[in-house]
């Protein structure tokens, strides 16, 4: 991906200086040929704060090229304040072309949802990860989780997920559902809903993670196995909804559950914005479509 | 009637211009200049300069007009500046024998060469509010008395205590570890565990104040009690020499202001070796004695494993500290709660709601049936 000093004035090109794009560019590298593996990198302050998707906004910048066009969602949103925070971050420092749509899009950073739509080889989808370490909630010592890692050593996942069971008849994880990549390494898929974790499993696009504050980054290349832990009279199952979207109609995708008043009203629509905005312009009613004109 | 929420940009556009009016206040009042804040406010100057991790007090102090005061919020953005410079060159090792004393005290030794010099401190102040400052004009001080008072404070150059007293050998002598070859930088590449002394000093130096504060004040509690006595702490002025290639010898292109702290501890020893006590290192940009005492007692806490002694209490435990160390870090996952988490509660629910309905007392959940 090209080049140029196009962009905020006085800032290099997607703001980090080449240098340390490089370095990011070979932890990329790293992470691309061990799947699943954390490769620790010199993460850098960013103009936005740690928490807030520095991860994934270092690889963006770090891949981005003039002639890319990018998408940011949250929440499976471009409208919520944070992916129209970090568009905006991009536009102003890289001043490369943005879309809302997922097909348009050649990069796409993501906080917590994986579009509804496949996803292309020609499209890269870059997480924002806050906690890179699935092993961190039953063992915190990092010096410890690297040897559990080293020697496959995932015993503790699966006590945890079994004590699951035996205390609520299921596996209580509903977001951030461990994967194992590859048949090796055990990961985080990010605080995404275990909803989208079969989106993982041999994807065509090349799936990029960055922990700015743990300063890690981790990859899935693009065909890669990518199965979610889970028990033989246990199987990893999805959410499912007795509804449908109320504006498109959708059975197939995340809802989001909106309160309407203060007495109990609710409905339920697309998280992914973009995947139900389409929809409506294909024809596609739910039991509550929006009136014509509010959808722009 | 449901629309599905559009607007973000305007309205952190709208949000950002209302931030600048905040941060502005009455217009009525005069605006604060950096000047005053480098002269007035110079303490916060120099809590921003030290954990940002900058020695500059005008953009230190722009940060702080910028931030309206949250001193956390300056740090953050000199580090967020910090970070895209280049680095030119390495400067010499600072050598603190070599200071320009402004204030040195011992509670190890009455009499040390070269005296006690108390210097500027609110040590000794009666903490009662000084009603006089709110009305302004004052001048308390004449210059003349003051520059006479740093005159008489800041002519010799005292070496340090605790290396002019230990010709006995009773305290333990500090290594330079293994030369300037191979020095990590934490600002570059990630911190990795377990992390050795170089790399820990470097992380305690631009850690929170209030954390090691805290954490220090543990170990005087019995939580990896390490017996510790202030051996020296000193603060003054020091000269910053870098070597150009093409020179071959050090020049001067500097003068910086720090506080130092020399903490002697707990002694230890062996069938090897006679007792001997052990030391404790902080330092820090301006003049910050809390944050340098307290980085001493921390980096002789983490010290433990060196001396053999069994990691019971958080402030020996180095993944612990350095983990936690950052405010800039922590500052911004703490507040990332902030962030939408639709998603991840929209799919607790559900789990939830199934949960409870399995154990049939959905009827007390409150929940409308349609939606569980």
């Amino acid at each position: 991906m090209r080049m140029n000093d196009s962009g905020l004035d006085g800032y290099n090109f997607a703001y980090l200086d080449e240098q340390t794009k490089r370095m990011i560019r070979r932890a990329i590298l790293k992470a691309i040929a061990i799947p699943g593996y954390q490769v620790p990198f010199g993460s850098r302050e960013m103009p936005l704060p740690y928490g807030w998707g520095t991860g994934g906004i270092q690889i963006t910048a770090a891949v981005l090229g003039t002639d890319d066009t990018l998408k940011v969602i949250d929440q499976g949103s471009d409208d919520t304040t944070n992916a129209v925070n970090i568009r905006r971050f991009f536009s102003r420092t890289a001043g490369v072309a943005t879309t809302t749509k997922t097909t348009e899009a050649s990069v796409i950073q993501t906080r917590h949802r994986i579009p509804e739509k496949k996803l292309r080889e020609d499209q890269v989808l870059i997480y924002q990860v806050p906690i890179p370490e699935p092993l961190r909630f039953m063992e915190p010592r990092e010096i410890e989780t690297r040897k559990m890692h080293a020697l496959q050593e995932y015993g503790v996942m699966h006590v945890k997920l079994y004590e699951d069971i035996a205390r609520f008849g299921h596996i209580a994880t509903t977001y951030n559902y461990p994967v194992r990549v590859n048949d090796r390494y055990v990961m985080a898929p990010s605080p995404i809903p275990k909803f989208d974790n079969p989106k993982m499993n041999d994807m065509p696009a090349l799936q990029l993670f960055g922990a700015g504050r743990e300063k890690r980054i981790y990859a899935i290349p693009p065909y890669t196995k990518v199965s979610s832990l889970d028990f033989d009279d246990h199987p990893f199952e999805v959410q499912k909804w007795d509804e449908t979207c109320a504006l498109c109609g959708a059975s197939d995708s995340f809802l989001d559950e909106i309160v309407l008043n203060d007495t109990g009203d609710r409905m339920f629509v697309c998280s992914d914005s973009d995947y139900c905005e389409e929809r409506r312009e294909l024809g596609y009613k739910g039991t509550q479509p929006e009136e014509q004109g509010d959808a722009a | 009637m449901y629309v599905a929420v559009k607007g973000g940009e305007e309205a952190i556009e709208n949000s950002q211009r209302l931030l600048e009016q905040k941060r502005r206040g009455d217009t009525a009042v005069d605006e604060l200049s950096i000047e005053q804040i480098k002269e007035q406010m110079s303490l916060a100057v120099d809590r921003v300069m030290t954990e940002g991790s900058l020695y500059n007090r005008d953009l230190a102090a722009l940060a702080i007009k910028q931030a309206q005061g949250d001193l956390v919020e300056a740090i953050f953005l000199l580090r967020a500046y910090r970070t895209t410079l280049p680095r030119l060159g390495v400067s010499e090792p600072i050598n603190t024998n070599s200071m320009c004393i402004q204030r040195r005290i011992s509670s190890t030794f009455k009499d040390i060469p070269g005296g006690q010099v108390l210097g500027a401190t609110y040590d000794y102040t009666h903490r009662l509010l000084d009603f006089s400052l709110m009305a302004e004009g004052d001048e308390p001080v004449s210059t003349d008395e003051l520059k006479q008072m740093e005159s008489a404070a800041d002519t010799p150059r005292m070496p340090r205590v605790v290396d002019l007293l230990n010709a006995e050998g009773l305290i333990e002598t500090e290594s330079d570890g293994a030369g300037t070859g191979n020095i990590p930088d934490l600002t570059r590449e990630p911190l990795t565990l377990p992390a050795d002394r170089q790399l820990r000093l470097q992380a305690l130096a631009r850690a929170d104040e209030g954390f090691l504060l805290a954490l220090g004040y543990s170990t005087q509690r019995g939580y990896g009690n390490n017996h510790p006595f202030a051996g020296e702490i000193r603060h003054g002025t020091l000269n910053i020499e870098i070597t150009p290639p093409e020179l071959g010898f050090p020049i001067v292109i500097g003068e910086i202001e720090i506080t130092e702290c020399e903490m002697i501890n707990q002694f230890t020893g062996s069938k090897k070796k006679p007792p001997q006590f052990t030391r404790g290192y902080g330092i820090a940009f301006g003049h910050s004695e809390r944050k340098a005492m307290s980085m001493a007692l921390i980096d002789r806490a983490l010290r433990c494993a060196e001396f053999g002694e069994t990691v019971v209490s958080p402030a020996q435990d180095q993944e612990f500290v350095l983990s936690h160390t950052d405010n800039v870090e922590a500052s911004g996952f703490v507040q990332h709660l902030k962030l939408p988490h639709y998603v991840d509660f929209q799919s607790e629910l559900e789990l939830v709601r199934r949960l409870r309905k399995e154990r049939g007392d959905n009827k007390q959940s409150g929940i409308d049936e349609k939606c569980a």
